[in-house]
């Protein structure tokens, strides 16, 4: 049986359509990528299987028990972390623990060692008596973890723990839910950054209230079918325009400092020097390159 | 553990966020204390070194003695008006008086015979509320002045007043009652409604509701410490109210703590009915203002008195709880009022609550859903 079970969803607010008609399996023990653009809707879904809102039409299931049903089952089970940072800021790191562990009501010969496990891996034991609200960016995101983490959640559904997270934080944050997946926990988690995606075991790429394509990063990546390029030029703009034009393109898109390129068919060497020459020598370098989460992304909304 | 468990974390929190907020201290106990002493010294409504203008036309022993009775009184501080009595409307314009005794050439001559005899005094209604108050003390003086001499002085009003419960008139016991209620329902109301709105918009109550918590175990959790602050504000004015402003305590204590708590438990649905609605703090803080500190100063016959105000807002002052706390508090400290002597206004607290928390409840919902 799957954990978490979504057929037909449906959720508009008002004229917007936030989910429109999507179906979507999470299994057991897996870390499941939401993965797509602010607005894609990806808060609605996680909101309507956390049971805060409800489905306008369709149904979901979390082990089993519908989302309009067992309101109170499923909150037992889940461990939710909303998008926004949503602790008590005036509270210190042990208060708001403690807290969270009262709400969900964690047995007190329990709860020093939840305490101490999840101190382990957020390392916050040293900031215990600091206030919520005077921790660093990825302190706070490891502390609203672990309150989500505190009455030890079958399933844990964390909106955007990333976000607005600097690079170091957000890989030690992976290495977390990696340890906590590893422990047989379901993590489903969203993200806005494709390069997120490949840390995950399954991902569905979210597009507008709708689901692109649910599979695992590689094989979505193997099923990219344009042969894709990375050029270096001295003026990227002029280049992505210049090859907008060409005959037989499929996507153009910049990545920092390159420009990646796909086409309907692979091209030859001579093509490419002809090019070059065409561009006034704007166009650079070019080599082969391996799609990323993103290329596919860019290639399925088109 | 039991479901209280889960109210007894949301009331340690809460009680957490008044410690950590020290403007939230300063609303609750230095904000009444201002109040009070304001109300008490600033906004004094007592008459006190009036100024009193004589025109004495009779210049008789009588007329002196009647001048000496004004002047034995600690309101009145008198002098004599040597002007021509054309002129006399230029004593209130100038405002060297507040109040004009005129006594006639006749005055003695008829106290002697035994026949009426008058006197006239003019007031400076500017202030009607003071004007009110400056006539009724003449009247007593004047009555004790007939009692002395069996003489019989007619009243320009055809009133006796008998001033019962507070014979001097302090308004200390008017607006120490009227400054709990006020309090009571300010902190009761808006500090709960700002405490629940911060959490929609900070986002913690999102993080609250996907807990297996239940609507009445939020609300009572939250309210908790408010009631009990709203306890030691009342008690602190009160305190504070008998010490320095001599508010006697005719009635009984009990009534007054089981009828407060029906006040704070009106007061607090009020507040949780606010935040049920609203969304921001922003909107919050000016819903429980308008529906508390406006209409429990303007309407609850706190300042003015109900009955001379326009018939409508004679009816929308039902609405307003202090109007009935008021009565109460009023009615225990200063009469000594029983509780079967209060019981309209006990059970009209006891309706609006029940109406507002079942509202309040229905309204309240679990999850995000508008």
């Amino acid at each position: 049986m799957n954990d978490i079970e979504i057929i037909n969803f449906k959720k508009s607010y008002g004229d917007v359509n936030a989910v429109n008609g999507i179906n979507l399996q999470v299994k057991k023990g897996e870390l499941f990528g939401l993965i797509g653009p602010d607005g894609a809707g990806k808060t609605t879904l996680m909101r309507t299987i956390c049971t805060l809102l409800l489905p306008d039409a369709g149904s979901i299931q979390v082990k089993g028990m519908d989302v309009t049903q067992n309101i109170p089952g499923i909150r037992a089970l889940l461990g939710y972390m909303p998008q926004r940072f949503s602790l008590y800021q005036d509270l210190t790191v042990e208060q708001n623990l403690n807290f969270f562990a009262d709400l969900f009501q964690v047995p007190q010969s329990n709860r020093e060692s939840r305490l101490q496990q999840l101190f382990q891996f957020s390392k916050l034991e040293p900031f215990k008596k600091r206030a919520a609200g005077d921790l660093s960016g990825g302190m706070k995101q490891k502390l609203a973890l672990s309150c989500a983490l505190i009455h030890t959640p079958e399933i844990l559904v964390l909106d955007e723990p990333t976000f607005g997270v600097d690079p170091v934080s957000r890989q030690e944050f992976w290495e977390i839910l990696h340890s906590i997946r590893a422990e047989g926990t379901t993590i489903l988690v969203s993200t806005a950054y494709m390069d997120e995606a490949d840390l995950c075991d399954r991902v569905a790429l979210f597009f507008s209230g709708q689901i692109k394509a649910v599979d695992t990063p590689l094989a979505l990546r193997k099923n990219f079918k344009f042969p894709l390029y990375r050029l270096q030029g001295k003026n990227l703009r002029q280049l992505r325009d210049f090859f907008d034009q060409i005959s037989g393109i499929h996507t153009t898109q910049t990545f920092g400092d390159s420009l990646h390129v796909s086409f309907s068919g692979k091209q030859s060497e001579s093509q490419w020097q002809a090019w070059q020459k065409k561009t006034g020598g704007n166009l650079v370098s070019w080599q082969v390159q391996e799609p990323s989460i993103e290329d596919v992304f860019l290639d399925l909304i088109k | 553990m039991t479901k209280a468990s889960r109210t007894i974390a949301i009331a340690r929190k809460e009680f957490l966020h008044i410690i950590h907020d020290p403007r939230s201290l300063i609303i609750i106990f230095v904000m009444p204390l201002m109040q009070l002493i304001l109300f008490g010294y600033a906004l004094n409504m007592e008459i006190q070194n009036i100024n009193l203008a004589v025109i004495d036309y009779s210049r008789t022993p009588q007329s002196s003695h009647l001048i000496e009775q004004f002047e034995g009184s600690e309101f009145f501080s008198v002098f004599h008006y040597n002007g021509k009595h054309s002129d006399i409307e230029n004593i209130f314009l100038k405002r060297e008086a507040k109040i004009i005794l005129v006594i006639d050439q006749d005055f003695a001559r008829n106290f002697q015979r035994q026949t009426k005899t008058s006197i006239q005094i003019l007031v400076d209604a500017a202030d009607p509320n003071a004007a009110t108050i400056i006539k009724n003390y003449c009247y007593g003086i004047i009555a004790n002045f007939n009692l002395e001499h069996g003489g019989q002085i007619s009243q320009p009003f055809d009133v006796e007043p008998r001033i019962w419960y507070n014979p001097d008139m302090k308004s200390a016991y008017f607006f120490v009652p009227g400054l709990i209620a006020l309090i009571l329902v300010m902190i009761s109301a808006m500090l709960t409604s700002l405490a629940i709105t911060r959490e929609k918009e900070t986002g913690t109550l999102e993080q609250i509701l996907v807990s297996p918590i239940k609507p009445i175990e939020i609300i009572i959790g939250k309210v908790f410490p408010y009631i009990i602050m709203a306890f030691l504000d009342g008690f602190l004015i009160l305190m504070m109210g008998m010490i320095l402003f001599k508010v006697p305590f005719a009635g009984s204590h009990f009534l007054l703590i089981l009828l407060s708590t029906l006040y704070i438990i009106t007061a607090l649905s009020l507040g949780l009915m606010i935040s049920a609605t609203v969304e921001t703090q922003q909107v919050a803080m000016m819903m429980a203002i308008s529906a508390t500190l406006l209409p429990t100063v303007m309407l609850s016959g706190f300042i003015f008195p109900i009955r001379s105000m326009p018939i409508l807002l004679q009816y929308v002052s039902y609405i307003v709880p202090a109007k009935y706390f008021l009565i109460i508090a009023r009615g225990i400290l200063i009469k000594g009022n029983t509780f079967f002597q209060l019981g309209f206004q006990t059970l009209a607290l006891t309706l609006m609550s029940i109406i507002l928390l079942i509202r309040t409840l229905r309204k309240f919902s679990l999850n995000l859903e508008k």
